[in-house]
């Protein structure tokens, strides 16, 4: 078990350091730091003790080593384009993002469990075939033009809802949030609509498959044939064993929505992490798009471990097949 | 029989003939492409030559007169009163040269990866399948954005406008090339040890050769359909990637591209300029994305 876990830590710690590698060449190779600090009229002496003085002409590795060890306690410098710190701008914008994520999320899995239980019920009903056929052109609909189309019917068509931005904020603590004004829960139901609706759809035909599958199971008949209501075999039973394969992928796929979020921010120019990756990297501002590479690393290294770490805890086949290798 | 008797016979062209999706999505699919590679003998205007532009035909609304100049658009002209038809030939052709480009690109990798893990074994193996496990936890547009960002970043300012296609071309490739790497790891693995291949090796035929010859063409069933559906994905990673506003450069418009113009005239109530690209690219996705699904289940022999 703790073979296990350690061996799994180190395989994170590796990712990470392969994406430090990764970052700190962008910054080591893409322009020269020098020429873009000091005025024309530098001699090339200043330049050379400039140099010196900011350890440009270390040992690579030694210089390697400085910048995890500032990445590790966040300091990735400066942002060229905005000329602010680069990790105080990530923290202004990453209470839009996650509020974003976490109300898509919310949708998506809500939505997702209900329709995927009622078409698995109502295998042959109209209605399940509508939803069904649906979903397929959602999975084919690129996300960007998911959201453009919303704005045309929603915003510009009937002029519901606003199209861009967050509306109005609150602060919370150190927090601001858009879910106790009415503009900003009005601004965040399309682009929640629009980063769910790809989840929403993979979580449906997940727990449509996985209820198909179940309620052929022999205990399912044995709880018809004691007699137990629809609702208690449906529910108690069958949606019961399907929900661990789900909460699974539904884990997996939050890093997802968090990548998934720079398509929607840009289209509905909310004001988060993503859009500011985009712009960074249309600019190629090099600090910003080292820290969002390593920030958005650091998320999903996370989230995986979690996951493994639980599959081992929770599935005990794994660690029987262990024990029986190593015997 | 002749060859092309024996296809029409074969199990794959029966499936076919029989599922009507597949016919409607691959004579969708079919229509599209010919009409891109064929788009400077087709449109009817070629949207990238300045002197066959008329500002004046600016946006004409489709099938409307325009109250100026009196010329009619099968689907209207966008702001510099170039024919959204012919945009979308030409913008077609973009999108299908880098989604075609860039699954080969995966698809030689991945295979070409593939089988050196599956026939080497060893450490070169678990090298490989490590990277692709890491890599298969990120979604891979997100991989694909992150790597057509940081090239960009090594690319001197001066080269980023022409090398910037083909730079779209890698990054996407390189997010897709695991799943080819994976099957083709498997297949080789299972063929290697089979008696066909140990008496090709006792006679000395060359390990290249049996790789090529005996263990590629077992593999190929299981390829064709992750690049049928990897296509697909590809075209959608690409407009996405150009609506983004980091794809193409704007003087190659592709699908993406044209999306992210018309969305700027949607206020403004031309909706025509946005509206026939989105139809363009979500026909084109969708006719692939079905292909591959039916060519999944017509060459999945537990579904026969």
């Amino acid at each position: 078990m703790l073979a296990y876990i350690l061996r799994r830590i180190a395989q994170s710690v590796l990712v990470m350091l392969v994406v430090a590698l990764v970052s700190f060449a962008l910054f080591r190779f893409v322009g020269d730091p020098i020429s873009s600090m000091v005025g024309q009229e530098a001699t090339i002496a200043d330049r050379d003790a400039l140099r010196e003085q900011l350890g440009l002409n270390d040992p690579f590795l030694s210089q390697f080593a400085t910048f995890v060890m500032r990445a590790a306690q966040g300091n990735f410098g400066i942002s060229y384009r905005l000329q602010e710190p680069v990790m105080e701008l990530i923290l202004s914008r990453l209470p839009a993002t996650l509020e974003l994520a976490m109300v898509s999320g919310v949708l998506a899995f809500v939505f997702g469990v209900g329709f995927g239980v009622y078409t698995a019920l109502r295998r042959n009903g109209w209605l399940s075939n509508t939803i069904m056929t649906v979903s397929l052109v959602g999975v084919s609909l690129p996300t960007f033009l998911i959201g453009v189309l919303l704005i045309w019917v929603f915003a510009v068509e009937l002029q519901w809802l606003p199209s861009f931005g967050r509306g109005n904020v609150v602060m919370v603590g150190d927090w601001p949030t858009g879910l106790l004004t009415p503009s900003g829960r009005a601004s965040l139901v399309l682009p929640a609509i629009t980063l769910g609706l790809y989840q929403m759809t993979l979580i449906m035909r997940l727990v449509r498959a996985e209820m198909l599958e179940v309620l052929r199971a022999d205990y399912i008949k044995f709880a018809r044939a004691r007699g137990l209501s629809n609702r208690a075999v449906n529910f108690g039973h069958a949606l019961k064993n399907t929900m661990v394969p789900v909460i699974t992928i539904t884990g997996l796929q939050l890093g997802s929505i968090i990548a998934f979020a720079i398509i929607t921010e840009t289209v509905f120019q909310w004001p988060g992490v993503g859009a500011l990756f985009i712009n960074s990297v249309r600019f190629v501002d090099v600090p910003v798009m080292a820290a969002y590479l390593m920030m958005i690393a650091l998320v999903f290294v996370i989230i995986n471990l979690i996951v493994d770490l639980l599959y081992y805890v929770v599935d005990p086949r794994l660690r029987v097949d262990r024990a029986a290798t190593r015997h | 029989m002749n060859r092309l008797g024996r296809m029409w016979d074969s199990d794959i062209a029966w499936s076919f003939r029989h599922s009507p999706v597949a016919v409607v999505a691959a004579a969708m699919a079919l229509i599209i492409i010919l009409a891109a590679v064929f788009a400077p003998w087709i449109a009817p205007y070629n949207p990238f030559d300045p002197s066959s532009l008329n500002l004046m035909d600016g946006f004409t609304p489709p099938g409307e007169p325009n109250a100026f100049t009196g010329n009619t658009y099968l689907m209207g002209t966008d702001n510099q009163g170039r024919d959204i038809f012919s945009t979308i030939l030409y913008g077609a052709r973009i999108s299908l040269f880098v989604g075609f480009a860039a699954v080969i690109f995966a698809m030689v990798l991945g295979i070409g990866l593939g089988l050196l893990a599956g026939w080497r074994g060893g450490w070169v193996d678990s090298l490989l399948m490590r990277v692709a496990d890491v890599q298969l936890s990120f979604p891979s547009i997100l991989i694909a954005l992150l790597i057509f960002g940081v090239a960009r970043g090594f690319i001197p300012p001066s080269m980023r406008e022409e090398v910037a296609i083909w730079v779209l071309i890698v990054s996407i490739g390189l997010s897709d090339w695991v799943q080819y790497a994976r099957v083709v790891r498997g297949a080789a693995m299972v063929e290697k040890s089979k008696e066909y291949v140990q008496a090709a090796r006792v006679i000395g035929v060359h390990p290249a050769r049996i790789v090529l010859r005996h263990i590629l063409p077992n593999v190929m069933g299981p390829v064709l359909v992750i690049a049928t559906i990897g296509l697909a994905l590809a075209i959608i990673a690409e407009a996405t990637l150009s609506f983004l506003g980091v794809g193409v450069p704007p003087t190659q418009p592709s699908l993406g591209t044209l999306i992210r113009i018309g969305q700027q005239y949607l206020f403004s109530g031309e909706w025509w300029i946005l509206l026939f690209p989105s139809i363009a690219l979500l026909l084109l996705a969708l006719s692939v994305n079905l292909l591959g699904d039916w060519l999944r289940d017509a060459l999945n022999p537990r579904l026969r």
